[in-house]
């Protein structure tokens, strides 16, 4: 199966090239207008799916998980999907070509992850969980406070992820294509919008997909289109590369200075991607746990993939790009001296588009991040929506007895409110540093989400209390210690010296809710306590079997 | 799910199998990569030179750009290992308690 897929990526790369060779009588300023017909293209395929989408979308069921019948191959491309945001792709891409290896040494800390979520989590998810990660974690033990507690955790993460995907989108969309801040900004949430509130999950996951398929076949043109330049040596690439940047760039940097901050990187990275809710929810969409795990195996291929082509992408840019006088950055340059590209490092990627395929590829690379930046929030806007309407309005508010079609309702008008608060923290947030918002995201998914959620699947003895309190512990720490560290006392607050040394906080917000849970759930002495104990044995039997599982046949 | 399926299936051996048997199989594939990725970032966090040492006298590239790649496809292949024991042996176990719960 992989090496047909990796077949049919090579084949439409190929096509991609040929494309790319015509472009040679096509004039400068068509750069723009090629990236805005492509993105044109997308949207209006993507609003097609979403017509098609919204009449397959009737019930709560479909709304969710697209009535849970989407295939353990669709559902690891659209995974991999939601991994494959704009900011990993010009992120990391951007980091190999500044850094060189700590690009990689990054990639791989985000795909460790991947395993120990198949090993651990994935098919026992999906055995206990119907719409969202709170009802595995809610299963035996209290409603109200449970399912507080992880949509807090979950509108959090959201919320944080959407500040850095609008920002980053209306920077990249205002260079791209030459529109204004705001209306880029808003015109990815009027999309999102629109591709949510009706098309609902299977919208957005072949949206995801879709897109999956476009990045992975650019990023598989450009990286062949650099290798083919050095006759597919990699040590004639690195040769080039170091000759231009200096031998440094072959060995471990600045990235992860001590044994503290390399752990706690590691902690966040593998235990915030097991706790990302857009992610986790992804699990209720297939039919079985046979699908579940297939899921991951095929995701776990395709990010590997991709962080191997970024790699590569990176590299491409250092010899393609860096001290190119094409893409030079004069007026800066003027100011700071060296050789800085126009928009930044992040632009790297970008800049190697068009230097191995012109405009017309440019302008496909272009529409490709503009679409991802779409995928991206429509399935985190979902996740966020799902919390608000399963776990807030149904299981708290109304206590299990709304009416699916009530909360499907509810579901749209908190997809619409959080689309225009995306749009407002978009705006809000432009001149802002944002570079800690990512890392408070993946510290609370870290430090509140998975533990609660790996232990109410793995621990008899948790109980509503110590899930409760050292979950909110651990969000509590992973928040105070975000802000005293580095990024934000020094580097935005303005502050000399930090009150919390590391930039990653998650191995001491970790530890504290580990810690907090099991305390307060061994000490929990309470009758409620000894029901939800008992209640293990057969939450266990179903997350092991399946047996009773949501839309498994068993009877 | 009703306490007599409970008992049935906490006394089928065949859960006790699956069970012991998933497990141990999850944590060690789990430890494999946690000790492989530990070792990587310890070995950058300790001594990055190793890593950074070029591979061969007449190459610059590093020892660390073979040893990266490798663990990203050493992560997709102890997928590709759990899913394929899990979908063969431990689903034809999960299909023989779901029988045996059936056929009460």
């Amino acid at each position: 199966m992989m090496s047909r897929i990796f077949m049919f990526l090579g084949l439409s790369s190929a096509m991609l090239f040929a494309a790319g060779a015509l472009e040679g009588e096509v004039e400068q300023q068509a750069l723009n207008i090629s990236a805005i017909v492509m993105f044109l293209l997308f949207v209006g395929g993507t609003l097609g799916i979403t017509y098609w989408a919204a009449k397959r979308t009737k019930t709560a069921k479909d709304f969710y998980t697209a009535g849970g019948g989407i295939t353990g191959f669709q559902n690891g491309m659209a995974i991999a999907g939601d991994y494959m945001s704009a900011a990993s792709f010009l992120g990391i891409s951007g980091l190999v070509y500044l850094k060189g290896y700590d690009g990689l040494i990054y990639s791989i800390g985000f795909l460790v992850g991947w395993p120990i979520i198949l090993f651990l989590i994935a098919e026992q998810l999906r055995n206990l969980g119907k719409y969202t990660f709170a009802d595995v974690a809610s299963y035996r033990l209290r409603q109200t406070p449970i399912r507080i507690l992880a949509a807090s955790g979950s509108i959090a993460t959201v919320i944080l992820y959407l500040i850095a995907q609008m920002v980053g989108s209306g920077k990249l969309i205002q260079l791209l294509f030459g529109l204004q801040y705001e209306i880029a900004v808003v015109l990815v949430g009027v999309l999102m919008i629109l591709y949510v509130t009706f098309g609902g999950m299977l919208a957005t996951t072949w949206v995801q997909i879709i897109k999956a398929f476009l990045l992975l076949s650019g990023a598989t043109f450009m990286a062949i289109a650099v290798m083919a330049h050095y006759d597919f040596s990699f040590g004639a690439l690195f040769a080039t590369a170091t000759e231009m940047k200096g031998i440094e760039i072959m060995s471990p940097g600045g990235l992860v200075s001590d044994p503290i901050s390399a752990i706690s990187l590691a902690v966040a990275l593998m235990f915030g991607t097991a706790g990302l809710p857009h992610i986790l929810m992804r699990f209720f969409t297939v039919g079985d746990a046979k699908e579940a795990r297939k899921s991951v195996f095929y995701a776990t291929g395709f990010i590997g993939y991709f962080y191997i082509l970024t790699f590569i992408i990176g590299f491409g840019a250092i010899v393609m790009v860096f001290k190119n006088p094409e893409y030079l950055d004069l007026a800066k340059q003027a100011i700071d001296g060296g050789s800085p590209i126009l928009g930044g490092n992040n632009m790297a990627a970008i800049h190697l588009s068009h230097a191995v395929g012109g405009d017309l590829f440019l302008g496909f690379i272009s529409a490709v991040a503009f679409a991802t930046i779409l995928a991206v929030v429509s399935g985190l806007t979902l996740a966020g929506a799902s919390a608000i309407s399963h776990d807030l309005y149904a299981s708290v508010i109304m206590k299990g007895k709304a009416d699916g079609m009530k909360e499907m309702r509810i579901s749209k008008i908190a997809t619409v409110v959080l689309g225009i608060i995306a749009i407002i923290m978009g705006i809000m947030f432009e001149k802002q540093n944002i570079a800690f918002v990512v890392g408070l995201a993946f510290a609370i998914a870290a430090s509140a989400n998975f533990p609660i959620l790996f232990l109410s699947m793995y621990w008899k003895k948790l109980t509503t209390r110590g899930a409760v309190i050292g979950g909110s512990l651990g969000l509590a720490t992973a928040v105070i210690l975000v802000i005293l560290g580095p990024i934000v006392w020094v580097d935005i607050l303005g502050n000399a010296e930090a009150i919390f040394p590391y930039k990653y906080p998650a191995l001491f917000s970790v530890t504290v809710a580990f810690a907090g849970i099991w305390f307060f759930s061994i000490t929990d002495k309470s009758d409620d306590a000894k029901r939800e104990q008992e209640a293990y044995e057969a939450q266990f039997i179903r997350s092991q079997t399946g047996i009773g599982a949501e839309g498994a046949v068993d009877h | 799910m009703d306490k007599e399926v409970v008992e049935r299936v906490k006394n089928d051996p065949n859960f006790k199998r699956l069970v012991s048997e998933r497990s141990k199989f999850a944590w060690r594939l789990t430890i494999a990569i946690l000790v492989v990725y530990f070792t990587f970032i310890l070995t950058i966090a300790f001594s990055p030179g190793s890593l950074g040492a070029p591979m061969s006298e007449d190459t610059v590239t590093s020892i660390g750009i073979p040893v990266g790649i490798a663990i990203i496809i050493f992560a997709f292949i102890l997928t590709g290992i759990y899913v394929r024991r899990a979908n063969s042996e431990f689903d034809d176990l999960t299909a023989k308690i779901k029988e045996n719960v059936r056929g009460r």
